[in-house]
């Protein structure tokens, strides 16, 4: 037993007692503790295992600072979480805390392998690893290292909580609510404006809640803030990150302060503040020293000592003895004294300190050693004496003792500062770097901002020792088990960077983000390299501060709420009539619609036949619209499309083709000329916002002298696709006012009229190859009228059919999907649209770079059609197609399958590939590879069902 | 998140509103077959990244739909202003 609790003192409740366990064992504290000052008073030392070595490991610090005691919080199914630092785990009732990466107890750890494995460890020993045999790796090491190296495990059920968020407007927002930050935010609120003050710990106050002289001070100042309209404090909330033009995220932890039964609604609520000016005022961290063995537990810092007295009443051993290279080690000894702490001795490297603070430690009966370094620490899992030595070096004393004070000075904490892409500058007072400039509205005050007398010290946490750098087991970075040695290790390797050093030593990469290792691992490079740090600069912090819950960024954009599903209107009747769906873009699709035990094939085989033979229905509501008004709406299209548009006359349809600029192929869709000025375009249901856009670029960017107005009216329109020989039969008791005659309304032609007495743009359109209409009502309509198309149907036979069947029946067609059979390298001439282009318009989108040498040079990729040898095999699209089977691994890839079904129809299977001069091998045999056979197919047009189009007619 | 001014809204809009256009001031020629296919290449591929001053443009997709071009600072994500479609370069 080391730790106890102090007679008195601290801001802990001592009348209200908190039961809770750590690795199972029932403890006790108080409310008002924190996790580590509970089971400090209970003379735990050990709280952990170390990443790599499984090296015992204690208490380092009292804040977000901790390295070593991270701990796993089970609050029940789903509500598991690793990694919190024991310091900021706030005791409550039924708190169920365990200790990580231990095995299997954290006192007993068989893969305890600091002596038996630490070579295998040096730093970039990842790098090294993965250049052994690929197989070692995965079957040998691999499985060791994840045994031995590792943090906590992630929950493995669905977390059943739920998370807040909210957006915030004030003139002044202050991060930190220590004596700094409090006294901005009663200056900035004393000028009426909005201000938030908001702090990552239980309670606002800072380094004051550790000074009990300051407490009447900061009671007053929180009822002053507290009585303000026009203030909002936020306790227990972190904030994450600095984004550009002071937005500031921050996450507020609303109930793992709470026992299970007390936690009511959101758990989290994420804030993101935009603020007039932003006040850093978050302090700063002590920083350890490196020596040897000073991860011993009981080896903490100076602050971390005196927080958890003064603050908690807790006294972390009953004989300290302090190492420091700074007055505040002094100072902090002193009060610990004055609170009841036994300080047996101050370990100073310099000869020369403040006669006050000599005589105040002599008065208080502490030997004082200046000169002197601890070259070693005594003890496995808890500190028995310390080694002191004269400049490190000189003869060893042995001290007795159980706890190890470290006091290596202070680093301002500039993380959200840097975020905001601050500067820094080195201060040889601080040893650190302090905020220089910024060009956000953005300052820091009090210790951050390199204004707080801490008093003076040495900068450069190494101490002078017996042995060589390269010999040293100093720590360095806790977290990640980087010792002094691995740095030294890493520049003898060549490493000169500070950004490489830190990525193959992982110094300063673990959860702590190296908030105590990165300013003494630049140190010791800076000294291994003979150049003065700030030639070696400072590694960049980014967001966030201190590990976040996805589960707060995330909000409440999960689950339906992830992203909008759009839904046609006649999808209800759908889901009705038992459709499977698939999701297109982020509409949801009918893909096809079983009947009784049928799997998907039989459904589509069915569905085609049907169509086919009789009339099928289908939703065709999601094809993006455009309406293109104005009286240059013909000359724009004209220029946008490959097709020629001004002779397309009203009351006709043209198949549009899209190009980029770059000549391939990005959109195309079947679009009709309703009036001069008029024209009803189609886009792909994926391309419709993509097409408007790059439509509005053209139109309000280069031809801003175009009369032309386009408008979105993919959701003002159902549309209904009635297919199939009896398609006419179906819809002509419903239309009025349009003659439906083959002679009167030809295919690629549309018609106003009614259908079921609501207005109609009816096109004769096909993309099956049967005679077909499709049927645009206002959406409103849309239910109402497919239902009694549907009911006119049944008359015929008719068949709902879903994205599956369309696509089965287009490829009988070769009609390509934009997407599918293209990726943005095919141009009209590969995928044998060339027809579409419009040979004799001078210009149009695209129409340059059809002329590029690359793109007129034989040889390039061109769709063609595939029969399998085997009809009955079905290739698997996406598969490569070699021309000669038998040639060695790796083959040379020819192309690549696009579309493949079977077809009920033919009765065989069909597919379309892209494949290096493709319509050059009509009747050419190719072979597909895959992993059990090879399947060969031979080169055929892409059409494969009614090339002359008869059908078209009925 | 950045906030960007729109010159038709006339109002700082937060950058969600906004889909970025790539580098402005780069015209489409009159009759791009005139264009060799040096001359052309360079219309549709060659663009500047400058460590600084960038011109650029952007659409307020999620607002006024409107084209704009904007000067900010590759380096500090800083706009230095924002002018309308057709304005000389600033
Ligand atoms: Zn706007």
């Amino acid at each position: 037993m080391s730790g106890f609790r102090l007679a008195d003192g601290g801001r802990i409740d001592r009348r209200t007692k908190r039961n809770f366990t750590f690795d199972g064992k029932a403890q006790w504290g108080y409310a008002g503790d924190s996790l580590a000052s509970a089971l400090l008073a209970q003379g735990q030392m050990l709280f952990g295992r170390s990443f790599k070595y499984h090296r015992p490991r204690g208490i380092l610090g009292a804040g977000v600072e901790e390295p070593n005691a991270l701990v796993t919080v089970d609050r029940g199914p789903g509500r598991i979480t690793p990694n919190l630092r024991a310091p900021s785990v706030a005791l409550h009732d039924g708190l169920t805390a365990t200790s990580q990466n231990r095995f299997p107890t954290l006192k007993t750890d068989l893969i305890a392998v600091n002596n038996v494995f630490s070579a295998f460890f040096p730093a970039g020993f990842y790098n090294k690893t993965f250049m052994w045999p690929r197989a070692a790796w995965e079957k040998v090491y691999e499985p060791i290292i994840r045994r031995l190296a590792g943090l906590g495990d992630s929950p493995t059920t669905r977390d059943p909580d739920h998370y807040d968020a909210t957006y915030a407007h004030c003139e002044t927002l202050v991060v930190g609510a220590g004596p700094a930050g409090i006294a901005a935010a009663l200056e900035a609120a004393a000028g009426g404006g909005r201000v938030i003050l908001i702090d990552e710990q239980e309670e606002i106050g800072g380094g004051a809640l550790s000074d009990p002289a300051q407490w009447p001070w900061l009671e007053e100042a929180s009822a002053k803030l507290a009585a303000m309209d026009n203030v909002t404090v936020l306790p227990r909330t972190t904030a994450i990150g600095h984004y550009h033009q002071n937005f500031v995220v921050a996450a507020e932890r609303l109930t793992d302060h709470l026992s299970v039964d007390e936690a009511e609604g959101a758990r989290e609520k994420l804030w993101r503040i935009r603020a007039g000016e932003v006040v850093l005022a978050m302090g700063a961290i002590e920083r350890p020293l490196v020596f040897e063995g000073n991860d011993v537990p009981g080896v903490m810092l100076a602050s971390a000592a005196k927080t958890f007295a003064l603050r908690y009443g807790v006294a972390v051993g009953r004989k300290l003895v302090v190492m420091a290279v700074h007055d505040s080690g002094w100072r902090d000894a002193l009060a610990l004294h004055k609170a009841g702490v036994n300080i047996a001795a101050i370990v100073d490297m310099r000869r020369d300190v403040a006669s006050e603070l000599i005589e105040g430690a002599r008065a208080a009966r502490i030997a004082c050693y200046q000169g002197y370094a601890v070259t070693g620490v005594s003890g496995g899992q808890a500190v028995k004496g310390v080694t002191i030595a004269l400049a490190g070096v000189g003869k060893g004393q042995k001290i007795d003792c159980d706890a190890v004070l470290m006091a290596g000075g202070w680093t301002p904490t500039v993380h959200l500062w840097s975020h905001a892409k601050g500067s820094l500058r080195w201060d040889e007072a601080w040893g650190a770097f302090v905020p220089d400039k910024t060009h956000e509205d953005l300052r820091c005050v009090g210790a951050c901002g390199g204004a707080w007398d801490y008093g003076k010290g040495l900068s450069g946490g190494l101490l002078p020792a017996p042995k060589p750098l390269h010999d040293s087991k100093a720590f360095v970075d806790f977290q990640n088990d980087v010792k002094a040695r691995d740095i030294g290790l890493a520049v003898q390797e060549g490493f000169r960077s500070i950004e490489h050093i830190k990525r193959y030593t992982t110094n300063g990469m673990a959860t702590d983000q190296g908030k105590t290792s990165n300013l003494n691992g630049l140190q010791i490079a800076s000294g291994v390299l003979h150049r003065p740090v700030t030639e070696i600069g400072l590694t960049t912090f980014r967001p966030p501060y201190t590990p976040q819950s996805f589960g707060a960024i995330l909000g409440h954009h999960k689950e339906a709420l992830f992203q909008p599903l759009r839904k046609s209107v006649i999808d209800d009747w759908a889901a009705a009539q038992g459709a499977v769906y698939e999701n297109v873009a982020q509409w949801r699709r009918a893909r096809y619609f079983p009947q009784g035990s049928e799997d998907m094939d039989a459904a589509v085989a069915r569905e085609c036949r049907t169509v086919r033979s009789a009339v099928g229905v289908f939703d065709a509501s999601t094809l993006g619209k455009i309406e293109v008004v104005g009286p240059d709406a013909a000359e724009f299209l004209n220029r946008m499309y490959t097709n020629p548009w001004k002779s397309l006359e009203p009351g006709r349809c043209r198949y549009g083709l899209l190009l980029g600029e770059h000549g391939f192929i990005i959109d195309d869709g079947v679009s009709a000329r309703l009036a001069p000025d008029r024209f009803h375009l189609t886009t792909t249901t994926g391309g419709a916002a993509r097409v408007l856009n790059m439509m509005e670029d053209y139109l309000q960017t280069e031809w801003s002298d175009l009369d032309v107005w386009l408008t979105s009216t993919t959701e003002q329109w159902a549309v209904i696709a009635v297919q199939g020989p009896k398609a006419r039969r179906v819809i002509e008791p419903l239309v009025e006012g349009i003659d439906l005659s083959p002679e009167a309304f030809p295919h690629m032609s549309v018609r106003e009229g009614k259908i079921c007495g609501v207005d109609t743009r009816l096109f004769r359109v096909s993309f099956t190859g049967e005679l077909g209409f499709e049927v645009n009502v206002p959406a409103e309509h849309g239910r109402a009228v497919w239902e009694a198309i549907w009911a006119e149907g049944q008359k015929h036979g008719a068949v709902a059919y879903g994205t599956e069947t369309m696509h089965v029946l287009r490829a009988e067609k070769g009609f390509i999907i934009v997407g599918q059979d293209t990726d943005g390298t095919v141009t009209p001439d590969d995928a044998g649209l060339g027809w579409a282009v419009g040979k004799k318009k001078p210009d149009f989108v695209g129409k340059r770079s059809l002329a590029r040498p690359d793109i007129v040079a034989p040889g390039r990729k061109q769709l063609v059609g595939l029969l399998t040898d085997d009809p009955q095999a079905v290739l698997e699209e996406g598969a490569q197609i070699v021309a000669d089977p038998n040639q060695p691994v790796p083959m040379t890839m020819i192309g690549h399958v696009t579309s493949s079904y079977h077809s009920a129809t033919l009765g065989r299977s069909i597919a379309m590939a892209l494949v290096a001069g493709g319509r050059d091998r009509m009747g050419e045999t190719l072979h597909i590879p895959m992993p059990d056979r090879t399947i060969s197919a031979k080169v055929v047009a892409p059409m494969f069902y009614d090339a002359e189009g008869s059908r078209l007619n009925g | 998140m950045i906030l960007i001014h729109c010159p038709y809204c006339e109002e700082a809009r937060p950058e969600v509103e906004f889909a970025y256009g790539g580098e402005a001031h780069i015209a489409r020629p009159v009759d791009p077959s005139t264009y060799s296919d040096e001359q052309w290449e360079e219309f549709l591929y060659i663009r500047n990244n400058p460590r600084g001053r960038h011109h650029e443009r952007w659409r307020h997709t999620h607002g006024c739909g409107r084209f704009f071009n904007a000067v900010r600072d590759t380096v500090t994500d800083v706009f230095e202003t924002t002018y309308k479609a057709g304005e000389a370069r600033k």
